[in-house]
């Protein structure tokens, strides 16, 4: 039944109808609205059997996930940001006992400086931490990737992270089918796990592992990423019977019939893009776009077949590699490494940045036309970039970039240096 | 509150041995329900987990367990004991903790009727016990992190109550540096929450693991990798350091107590007490690492057993922030009779003996004996000098 409701409480809504065991919260933006729409629905015993545990940091978080997980329990947190990062060592743990574990990440900056805005560099930072990652385009695919989550993670015995875009999705009001218990249960088995503290059969889990065998047991944590690879359009399927509607999969083509062009991105840009390349077939122009939901594993075989005969793809993406550039953009020139082609990568939307229809078109334009640089920073404002880098060629202690740069700025008050 | 708070019905009651090495409690619901009730949680035992037992082998102090009864001894005697921590495993001879983890464990196996799963920080414990592809543990067993160990231990607990298993146990354990140190966020925070969860922390005061760097548990003066023995002030400095079984009891959590190795049948009746009981309960064992503290294999015991009878290691028990019962100190000694013996300390003693620091350590030893009461008032240290009263 479509619901009016904020993206963060069709996704706390979405989780509780796959009745999670254990449910660990620390509060940061932008996924605060979830787990508090969980206590809710726990807290007034709609939840039975299952435990919500506020914990003291988010290394605890995924700590008690990876504890309450390797006892049997179905177990969900969420985070962001800095809390992803402060969670990391855990994170790897998770991925590399084979824990089941769903968290959603509310896509935000991280500092410093310090914002609390929407970009992709939390996640992308965890792309090598062994977890499955999904982006969602829209609220509703938040909900119903979390859904599809539990589900493969059980199957694989591996994490998945859900990244929805923080305040852009987990802020916005709109419309959403929630997945509804009885549908859910007919979707989603109850969790048995592969691997279990059970006294009554008693293993040991993270054992030591020396030279001798890590390569191996790391050989296993690929070969289980790219076997989702099928679990993961698989399970997709399987949602549509249940639910019928499309959510999830490994990419999501639009408009790429003959498209000479293809833009790439991940999350609820796509929204944006998918206006931007209407307008531009409006005026006759052989441009599409494509979707990547599934960031890890990454589906070199998918993006290469949706590229198709496209002469050029352009990367627009929410974070970047300091010292390199884009990073989805290496991943797809990988896809096409058997037949390389021209290609673009926008860095845009870093820190909450409005990625405009009209910049898009503008960068576009060139890309086009093959005039775009390989690495460009949409909507940069390149004047207050070089008074910062003169600043600091004519002074050594030129201060603190961004505190110079609010003052230039007119931020804050113009002042002592 | 002191020792003479000891009932000695139980002791009395015995009959040849006047003595009782074990007690055992039945599950605490009282306390349980005081807790969850929202009224001022109370005291439950006004009796210590286990009262000395008093045969000692002649000349090493050992405590017998051939002469009591057999429902008195030890669980370690018992030879249908669960061997958790079976043989095998790779710790140094004379490892303390590997002797303390066997005891505890067992112990806490036997309360829990064989339904225990134990959550292991990373740590020497851990990896002597797990070499690929072996291991030593005998019960169910999760090693995470080195600083996690204690929300890991939440989540089982976590787990087990969603999933309707409140007969199944769990237990975390961890060294002084996962404990005192890396782990102690994650250790207030599952105090705080009360999680069902007995944390036992087997501290040997330093990082020994990666080659015996200083702790936040590291005593005043010892000699470290990272506290050298070289300078104006050789080894650890004073006024550092945490005293964790007070932070616990701050918490006001059901359970906390100190044991060392030296008292085998002190600290699984410690275990046995806290496995009697639900909530967040602490046991903070001292246990010797002769590689660390550079001290003979064989004098293991006797090392925990001198920082005991010098005071330097306070043996207690507190329920819900109150101290409910201290060890006494038996036959006490200089606190010069524990360092001389460990090569950590050796600097207090050569080239040149530096009794202001002797002194020093002396004086915490008579602080600890003020406050658990480890003494009777006649011979409270404050009043003659220990030294020559311990040599007369």
């Amino acid at each position: 039944m479509l619901t009016q409701l904020e993206g963060s409480m069709a996704v706390a809504r979405a989780v509780a109808a796959c009745r999670p065991h254990v449910i660990c919260a620390y509060p940061i933006s932008p996924q605060t609205h979830i787990v508090e729409g969980l206590s809710a629905i726990v807290k007034a015993g709609e939840l039975p059997g299952c435990e919500y545990v506020n914990v003291e940091s988010e290394f605890a978080a995924m700590s008690v996930a990876i504890g309450a997980s390797a006892a049997g329990a179905r177990s969900y947190t969420a985070t962001a940001s800095q809390g992803l990062l402060f969670m990391v060592e855990a994170v790897y743990n998770a991925s590399g006992l084979g824990l089941p574990i769903v968290m959603t990440v509310a896509n935000r900056a991280i500092g410093a400086p310090i914002n609390i805005w929407n970009d992709h560099t939390d996640a992308m930072s965890q792309r090598d931490s062994g977890w499955i990652q999904l982006y969602a385009e829209t609220n509703q695919e938040a909900a119903d990737l979390h859904v599809q989550a539990f589900k493969i993670a059980e199957e694989l015995s591996l994490p998945v992270m859900v990244c929805m875009d923080g305040f852009i999705l987990t802020h916005a009001v709109e419309q959403v089918d929630v997945p509804e218990v009885e549908q859910v249960a007919r979707f989603l088995p109850p969790f048995e796990p592969r691997q279990v503290l059970d006294p009554e059969q008693p293993v040991s889990i993270g054992a030591m592992v020396g030279p001798e065998a890590f390569t191996e047991v790391r050989y296993l944590a690929h070969e289980r990423q790219m076997q989702a690879l099928d679990v993961i359009p698989r399970v997709a399927e399987e949602f549509r019977a249940v639910f019928d509607r499309d959510s999830g999969g490994l990419v999501r083509g639009y408009r790429l019939e003959d498209a000479e062009t293809v833009v790439i991105a991940l999350g609820s840009v796509l929204g944006t893009i998918k206006d931007v390349v209407d307008e531009r077939r409006e005026r006759g122009e052989k441009i599409g776009a494509l979707g990547i939901t599934s960031f890890r594993p990454f589906p070199l075989d998918a993006v290469r077949e949706a590229l198709g005969a496209a002469k050029r793809f352009v990367c627009v993406e929410k974070a970047f590699s300091v010292g390199i550039g884009g990073i989805v953009a290496s991943h797809v020139r990988m896809a096409m490494s058997a037949s390389p082609i021209a290609n673009y990568t926008i860095v845009a939307g870093l820190g909450g940045r409005a990625i405009l229809k009209s910049s898009l078109h503008d960068a576009f334009d060139k890309a086009v036309a093959d005039d775009l640089p390989a690495l460009t920073f949409l909507d940069l404002d390149h004047g207050l970039v070089e008074r910062e880098l003169a600043r600091t060629r004519a002074d050594r202690r030129s201060g603190p970039a961004a505190e110079n740069i609010l003052r230039d700025l007119g931020a804050v008050r113009a002042g002592s240096r | 509150m002191s020792s003479s708070s000891a009932s000695p019905s139980s002791a009395e009651s015995l009959d040849i041995t006047s003595t009782s090495a074990l007690t055992i409690h039945g599950p605490s619901t009282v306390a349980d329900a005081g807790y969850h009730m929202g009224v001022v949680p109370e005291v439950v035992h006004d009796t210590p987990a286990a009262t000395p037992v008093k045969f000692y082998q002649v000349g090493s102090f050992a405590v017998g367990n051939r002469l009591l009864p057999v429902s008195e001894r030890s669980v370690q005697s018992d030879p249908k004991r669960f061997n958790s921590l079976t043989s095998g495993h790779r710790a140094c001879q004379g490892c303390g903790e590997a002797l303390g983890a066997r005891y505890a464990l067992d112990a806490a196996m036997r309360a829990a009727d064989g339904k225990l799963v134990a959550v292991n920080a990373t740590g020497c414990l851990e990896v002597f016990s797990t070499p690929y592809p072996e291991t030593s543990w005998r019960v169910a067993w999760l090693h995470s992190l080195f600083g996690n160990a204690p929300a890991v231990a939440s989540g089982v607990a976590a787990a087990y109550k969603a999933l309707g298993r409140d007969d199944i146990r769990v237990v975390a354990q961890g060294g002084d540096g996962g404990t005192v140190d890396i782990g102690f966020g994650c250790l207030s925070g599952m105090f705080e929450r009360n999680d069902d969860v007995l944390y036992i922390c087997y501290d040997n005061e330093a990082y020994m693991n990666t080659g015996v760097q200083r702790s936040g548990a590291t005593p005043p003066a010892a000699r470290t990798a990272t506290t050298q023995a070289v300078g104006d002030d050789p080894g650890n400095v004073f006024g550092q350091g945490k005293d964790l079984p007070r932070i616990a009891m701050a918490h006001e959590i059901p359970y906390v107590a100190t044991a060392t190795v030296a008292d085998l049948h002190d600290l699984e009746a410690k275990v046995t007490r806290a496995m009697s009981m639900r909530g967040a309960r602490y046991i903070h064992v001292m246990v010797p690492c002769p590689l660390g503290w550079g001290t003979a294999s064989c004098d293991t015991i006797k090392i925990a057993r001198l920082a005991t009878q010098s005071g330097l290691w306070p043996v207690f028990e507190g329920e819900y922030g109150e101290v409910v019962a201290s060890t006494p100190i038996r036959r006490q000694v200089p606190v010069e009779d524990y360092l001389k013996g460990q090569k950590r300390f050796a600097h207090l003693f050569n080239p040149v003996r530096r009794d202001e620091v002797i002194d020093r350590l002396q004086a915490q030893a008579d602080r600890n004996i003020r406050r658990y009461g480890l003494l009777p008032e006649a011979t409270s240290p404050t009043l003659p000098p220990i030294a020559e009263e311990a040599n007369a």
